[in-house]
């Protein structure tokens, strides 16, 4: 009875582990939320659909090697990746493969920067982040 | 047989080992930070192939990195720099460091490992081999010395 007591309370807990994600990742994106509120008071929330879209999307105003982040992350997040700049293999991006994704802030803020220069020419924006952190953490 | 075997065992020990650690090893990055901060774009290059003045550049001018903005904080960057620079080629000065050194102009900071005559020698491959996709540059130097990460280059 206790065994199976055990069982269901565990069965239970695991969904519940699995959507909370991690309480880091939770902060990048709060924080991200609130920079978009204050940019526009209409924010409402973040969306994976968005943060595909930017994922996808062949911009023109970065450099010609890179003009889609799928250049270096490939069309497929959950891949393993290649730069393709300097060769070098890259880990995949999808949170369900690779948990360690978006949970160090520093880190995050710099790859965005420099990332989002490479392909877009500019920098993202707290809506483009938030959006491409919850499109990948579904992914 | 086995005093024999174990004879051969020393003598190949003592033939391989002073090659690899007393001429062509190359003392890999043993630093956290240059590890990762030099080491997400391409491998984190050992300090051993240029000299201190090239790193001092380098480190100066990281907003401009070979057409890539790799600009860290100052802390950051201090730390690296130290780094390089204590370990550079002209601070071993010996072994393949040694080597790449001679090449290098008094006075010079050159900012390619890849454009060293020493390198040069041993790189003329035909253009399709820098082109094949799983290589991209010369610099990508993991592509073809799987060892290179930690000094070593056959
Ligand atoms: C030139 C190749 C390249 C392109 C193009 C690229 N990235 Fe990256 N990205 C990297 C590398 C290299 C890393 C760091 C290595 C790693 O984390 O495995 C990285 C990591 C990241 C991270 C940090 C993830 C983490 O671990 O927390 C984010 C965020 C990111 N990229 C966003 C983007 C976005 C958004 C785009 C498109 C606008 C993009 N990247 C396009 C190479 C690239
Ligand atoms: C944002 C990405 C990025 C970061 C971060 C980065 N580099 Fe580079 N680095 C490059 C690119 C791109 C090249 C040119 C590669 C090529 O042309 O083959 C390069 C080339 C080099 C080369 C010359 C390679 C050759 O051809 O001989 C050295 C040396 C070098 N980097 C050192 C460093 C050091 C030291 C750091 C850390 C402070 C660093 N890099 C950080 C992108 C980066
Ligand atoms: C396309 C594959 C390829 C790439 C990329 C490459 N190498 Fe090599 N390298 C070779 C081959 C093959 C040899 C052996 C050539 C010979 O023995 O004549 C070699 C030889 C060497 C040697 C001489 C080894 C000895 O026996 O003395 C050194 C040092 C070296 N490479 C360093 C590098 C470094 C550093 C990089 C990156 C900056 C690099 N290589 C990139 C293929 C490559």
């Amino acid at each position: 009875m206790i065994r199976r007591l055990m069982l269901a309370a565990a069965v239970a807990a695991l969904p519940v582990v699995a959507l909370a994600g991690d309480a880091r990742r939770d902060a990048i994106l709060a924080d991200y939320a609130a920079k978009a509120r204050a940019a526009d008071k209409g924010f409402s929330a973040f969306s994976a659909q968005r943060g595909e879209t930017l994922f996808r999307t062949k911009w023109t105003g970065g450099d010609a090697r890179t003009s889609s982040c799928t250049a270096c992350h490939t069309a497929n997040p959950r891949q393993p990746g290649q730069n393709a700049k300097t060769g070098r293999p890259i880990e995949p991006v999808a949170v369900s493969v690779n948990p360690k994704r978006f949970t160090d802030p520093a880190t995050v803020e710099k790859q965005f920067t420099r990332d989002c220069r490479s392909v877009l020419g500019r920098d993202c924006t707290p809506l483009e982040k938030g959006d491409y952190i919850t499109f990948m953490a579904g992914q | 047989m086995r005093p024999l075997t174990f004879t051969l065992l020393a003598t190949l020990l003592l033939l391989t080992f002073p090659a690899r650690a007393g001429n062509d090893w190359m003392p890999p990055v043993r630093d956290a930070t240059v590890q990762k901060e030099c080491g997400t774009c391409h491998m984190a290059f050992q300090p051993g192939f240029l000299p201190a003045r090239s790193w001092t550049r380098m480190m100066g001018s990281l907003s401009d990195h070979f057409g890539e903005d790799a600009s860290l904080p100052d802390d950051k960057t201090e730390i690296i720099r130290n780094y390089l620079t204590a370990n550079a080629g002209d601070v071993v000065n010996w072994g393949r460091a040694a080597r790449y050194m001679q090449w290098v102009a008094p006075g010079g900071t050159p900012q390619r490992i890849t454009e060293n005559p020493d390198f040069l020698r041993k790189h003329r491959f035909p253009e399709s081999v820098w082109k094949n996709p799983k290589v991209v540059t010369k610099s990508n130097c993991v592509a073809c010395h799987s060892g290179a990460e930690r000094g070593l280059y056959e």
